[in-house]
């Protein structure tokens, strides 16, 4: 079993972009349980990681938009976005073609994947990890679900490629660590950024923590642009992290609704058998 | 097609650092490159960030487009607010509940 840990985060570029504009209290909380799951991620020795998040328009466009893409790149670039914007400086970090090639390739004997050997992170990945991986030296897979508008791939089709992922996992004999990004109900970059569904947040939290397969994948796209923005639509990508963790539940180690960044903040955790690797 | 060609200017302007040094030297042989109405050259060089939000320009893209025309967080979410005082509802794409097709 080499999958070591899974885990769920936000994204948003408000997070490292508009800092000095949040609650400082609600903010730190938030910091803090990034340093959480940083240290919780290193403590199982990974050496991959495998970030599954949802780009907004830096690689991938309308003229040939991937439902699902896995970055099979010698190394990647980051941020896309003006690094004062983002308040993140660009740097490069390495990747791990032979291993992504590996998980592709039996991913592949059930979900249809595209890949790319090209690719410039946004705030969707490097926001992430520039608290989880700060020195950036831990090998980097990228995979992208569109989110961004439709045709949106299903949710039962995202537990399932999560359900992929951790088969293709376990066959490899490196250690790695899957962590998924994205917002739960948000506006952004439209004049409602800001707003927050707090108690649908805690529905679809309290559901993905109890790896509810058949709840999760209930959501109508229709029903979650209407109550949840169509920042929503990310939650594609903790469908997946549950699919990667199908048999086991989670723990949510921070949920902080913070306006300037536009999103509920969260950081959850699956157990996966941490304590057994 | 034209909201893509929209879009599609702002995304490659966006990530490629070519592209923003012709929109910086050469805008006008830039936008020749792409099926825009006048309408959407008007927008795209004002800029006017507001008409692009009302016609449909996702905001994945145009806060980026308004970032590197100036515009701070708070100034670019009061220019769409503008843009549909000023010009009515989105008409089209991701926004508009008529035309998100979801």
């Amino acid at each position: 079993m080499t999958l070591v840990f899974a885990g769920v985060c936000s994204h948003a570029p408000g997070i490292t972009g508009r800092k000095e504009r949040a609650d400082p209290i609600a903010r730190d909380a938030f910091y803090a349980s990034l340093r959480r799951l940083r240290d919780a991620m290193e403590a199982q020795r990974p050496e991959a990681l495998v970030v599954v998040a949802a780009e907004h328009f830096a690689n991938f466009f309308m003229n040939n938009m991937p439902a699902i893409c896995v970055g099979m790149a010698e190394s990647y670039e980051g941020p896309i976005e003006d690094e004062k914007w983002l308040g993140i400086a660009r740097t490069r970090m390495p990747g791990a073609p032979d291993l992504s090639q590996r998980l592709t390739e039996q991913i592949m004997q059930d979900v249809d994947l595209a890949y790319a050997q090209e690719w410039k992170f946004d705030h969707g990945i490097m926001v992430p990890l520039s608290f989880l991986t700060p020195r950036h030296d831990l090998p980097i897979i990228p995979v992208n679900i569109n989110c961004q508008g439709p045709p949106l791939i299903p949710l039962k089709r995202c537990y399932e490629f999560g359900r992929a992922l951790r088969r293709a996992c376990d066959i490899a004999p490196e250690r790695i660590a899957v962590i998924g990004t994205g917002g739960l109900s948000h506006w952004p970059a439209t004049p409602d950024s800001g707003r927050i569904n707090e108690k649908w947040d805690r529905t679809f939290i309290e559901r993905f923590l109890a790896n509810d397969r058949d709840a999760l994948i209930s959501y109508r796209d229709e029903e979650t642009w209407r109550e949840a923005g169509q920042g929503g639509f990310e939650i594609r990508t903790y469908v997946a992290v549950a699919g990667v963790s199908e048999g086991s539940t989670g723990e949510l180690w921070c949920y902080e609704p913070i306006p300037i960044f536009a999103v509920g903040c969260t950081v959850a955790v699956m157990n996966i058998g941490r304590k057994e690797q | 097609m034209s909201l893509y060609s929209t879009q599609k200017l702002i995304y490659q302007l966006n990530r490629d650092p070519g592209v923003r040094a012709r929109h910086a030297s050469d805008l006008d042989g830039l936008l020749r490159d792409y099926d825009l109405t006048a309408e959407e050259l008007e927008a795209i060089r004002a800029p006017d960030i507001g008409l692009l939000y009302v016609m449909g320009v996702n905001g994945q893209l145009l806060m980026h487009f308004a970032a590197l025309h100036g515009f701070q967080w708070n100034a670019y979410i009061e220019a769409m607010k503008e843009g549909e005082r000023k010009y009515g509802p989105v008409r089209t794409g991701l926004y508009s509940r008529a035309a998100a097709r979801l």
